[in-house]
């Protein structure tokens, strides 16, 4: 462990890449077929569906932190399912944190997604389909290839703003140091206290040097999926 | 085995209703564009359900309003080629032909190699489509359809979007596949000159209906066709035999009603062809002309005259056992009293090789 951190800072740091990995990986799925969903398909209540995926890109995020509190919380009515069957509790847990970061990262992986797969010729996907391919395999031979660099950048800036998410998460996790105290949670904290201010800067720069991370791996695997897509 | 296909579908104010049958060989819709030619082979494909009729392969339903039969078009078991080829961008020629394979891997269809060598694209297999030129991706497209094992190929305006030089580069493939394979092919054209060389039964359509449908030299050599196949694409053809290469370059064939002298073909002594004559290209004379330049003259006989609305005329003859069209004026028509029966000599200004049989060169 680096000693230049203190043992705060760090778990705050190493807890965000497991909250943001952890909801960007469960939540990809679900994206790409939602995405899917949207990008090729009318159905009654579409609209609604899409508001719904975008309501916490306009919604106070304090708000989305309370409506997870009353669904998910130990009392909410699927909080208390999970609890009493499962023996999941997502409150004021790590876990929490992770769903808070999902939920707000969901609608920008979303868009990214059903823009490329927009921009899919669905002629493509109909002669892979002339040429005996079920739907299914369509989409896992055809279209998941050709959207492959637009769901890593759905990916990465889901990751990024999973790392960043701070009003749900405190609002529905709260601030525990080491359980739930991300990184702008932590940040927060220490410019609360007197002197925490050069922690809060280190804490500052690690998030800047993360964020910049992740956007230069999204372009050079972009690039690179995308070179090996229009090879010649 | 048979392609049976009846069905009626609206699109809008759009109206298509048709029947045909197309047996095995290339079965070429024939008409202008938005004529339904398209529609049609998506209705076979399953790309479009019609709002009623029926569609059988053979002995298998693939399509059938009353019973609510809708066979998924991935089931259906066909090669389709597309106007645009629709090559997939991330697979490599290889993958791309052999992308059927995956999913109909059992059954007797055509080996890679044969495939392969036969559309000349040995050399691009580890290429990308990106950097393929259009008749070579043309190409891949048709070999990933026959690859797939098909029971019937679709081809929708496949050499449409190519220059001619591209079109002469792929004909040949087309007419040597029509040759080696036994499934119906369903060939959509504009272009008459494509569907002269290729097509072995006919379907005529126009406004969504379906004029007439029959073997082809039976439907080219109708004159009532004339008007729906266009004045300039109208003509017949003839069957003829490679009877020897003559010293001075010409090719002197053997048909029914006597022998013709074509430019040099390229086809060995004994192979059967089959001649196309444009209507246009086509001189009638009451007695055996004399002084003349043309070398191919042949003893026919009318069998049917269709005035036009204009001046123009069209005669249908028998040479031999084969039927001719000539255009000609009505007034000539009447100067040389033309009518079922009377005996004259077809001068033929130019012939030209539409088809080669099996086992002859294109």
């Amino acid at each position: 462990m680096a000693d230049w951190l203190t043992p705060d800072q760090w778990s705050a740091v190493s807890l965000s890449l497991k909250v943001s990995l952890w909801a960007t990986v469960l939540s990809l799925p679900l994206g790409v077929a939602v995405a899917y969903v949207l990008a090729r398909h009318e159905f009654w209540g579409k609209q609604a569906l899409n508001g719904l995926v975008h309501l916490p890109l306009i919604l106070p995020p304090v708000v989305t932190g309370y409506i997870l509190l009353m669904t998910f919380g130990r009392k909410g009515f699927i909080g208390a399912l999970l609890d009493q069957y499962l023996g999941i509790v997502l409150a004021f847990r790590w876990t929490g944190a992770a769903l808070a970061a999902a939920v707000m990262a969901f609608p920008l992986m979303v868009r990214a997604i059903r823009l490329a797969i927009e921009a899919v010729d669905p002629k493509l996907e109909q002669a892979a389909s002339t040429l005996g391919a079920s739907r299914v395999w369509v989409f896992a031979t055809v279209t998941l290839p050709l959207i492959l660099p637009g769901v890593i950048a759905g990916a990465i800036l889901a990751f990024a703003k999973a790392m960043g998410e701070f009003g749900a998460t405190i609002t529905f996790v709260s601030n525990i140091p080491g359980q739930t105290q991300t990184l702008p949670s932590a940040i927060y904290s220490f410019l609360q206290v007197p002197g925490g201010d050069a922690q809060a800067a280190q804490l500052v720069l690690i998030a800047v040097a993360i964020a910049l991370l992740a956007l230069l791996l999204s372009e050079w695997i972009g690039r690179a999926v995308a070179r090996r897509i229009a090879g010649s | 085995m048979s392609l049976s296909v009846r069905f009626a579908h609206r699109f809008g104010d759009f109206a298509l209703d048709v029947a045909f049958e197309a047996p095995a060989g290339v079965t070429a819709l024939f008409g202008r564009s938005g004529s339904g030619k398209t529609s049609v082979i998506n209705a076979v494909a399953g790309l479009i359900r019609p709002d009623a009729g029926r569609i059988l392969l053979g002995e298998t339903v693939l399509f059938d309003a009353e019973r609510r039969i809708s066979v998924p078009v991935h089931r259906r078991r066909l090669g389709y080629v597309f106007q645009e080829g629709r090559l997939f961008p991330h697979l490599s020629v290889r993958q791309n032909l052999t992308y059927g394979r995956w999913f109909a891997p059992n059954g007797p269809g055509e080996s890679f190699d044969h495939v392969v060598g036969m559309l000349g694209i040995d050399g691009l297999l580890e290429r990308k489509p990106g950097g393929l030129s259009g008749g070579e991706k043309q190409r891949v497209a048709i070999g990933r359809a026959l690859l797939a094992n098909p029971r019937l190929l679709l081809m929708d305006e496949p050499l449409a979007a190519l220059d001619e030089e591209r079109k002469a580069e792929i004909l040949p493939y087309l007419e040597r596949l029509r040759g080696e394979t036994d499934i119906p092919i369903l060939y959509v054209s504009h272009s008459m000159a494509e569907v002269a060389r290729l097509a072995t039964t006919l379907v005529l359509m126009d406004k969504g209906r379906v004029v007439r449908s029959g073997p082809a030299h039976e439907v080219l050599s109708d004159p009532e066709n004339v008007p729906a196949l266009g004045i300039r694409a109208a003509g017949a053809s003839l069957q003829a035999t490679v009877a020897a290469q003559e010293e001075d370059g010409l090719t002197r064939l053997e048909a029914s009603a006597g022998p013709l002298f074509l430019p040099h073909v390229d086809a060995p002594v004994g192979a059967r062809l089959s001649i196309r004559i444009l209507a246009q290209d086509v001189i009638l004379s009451r007695t055996r002309p004399e002084g003349l330049s043309a070398l191919n003259i042949l003893p026919a006989t009318v069998t049917a005259v269709r005035l036009g609305e204009g001046p123009g005329a069209v005669i249908q003859l028998r040479a031999g056992d084969d039927l001719l069209l000539a255009r000609i004026t009505r007034r000539s028509a009447r100067a040389l009293e033309l009518a079922p029966g009377t005996a004259c000599f077809a001068v033929l200004k130019s012939v030209a090789v539409a088809q080669a049989e099996v086992g002859g060169a294109g």
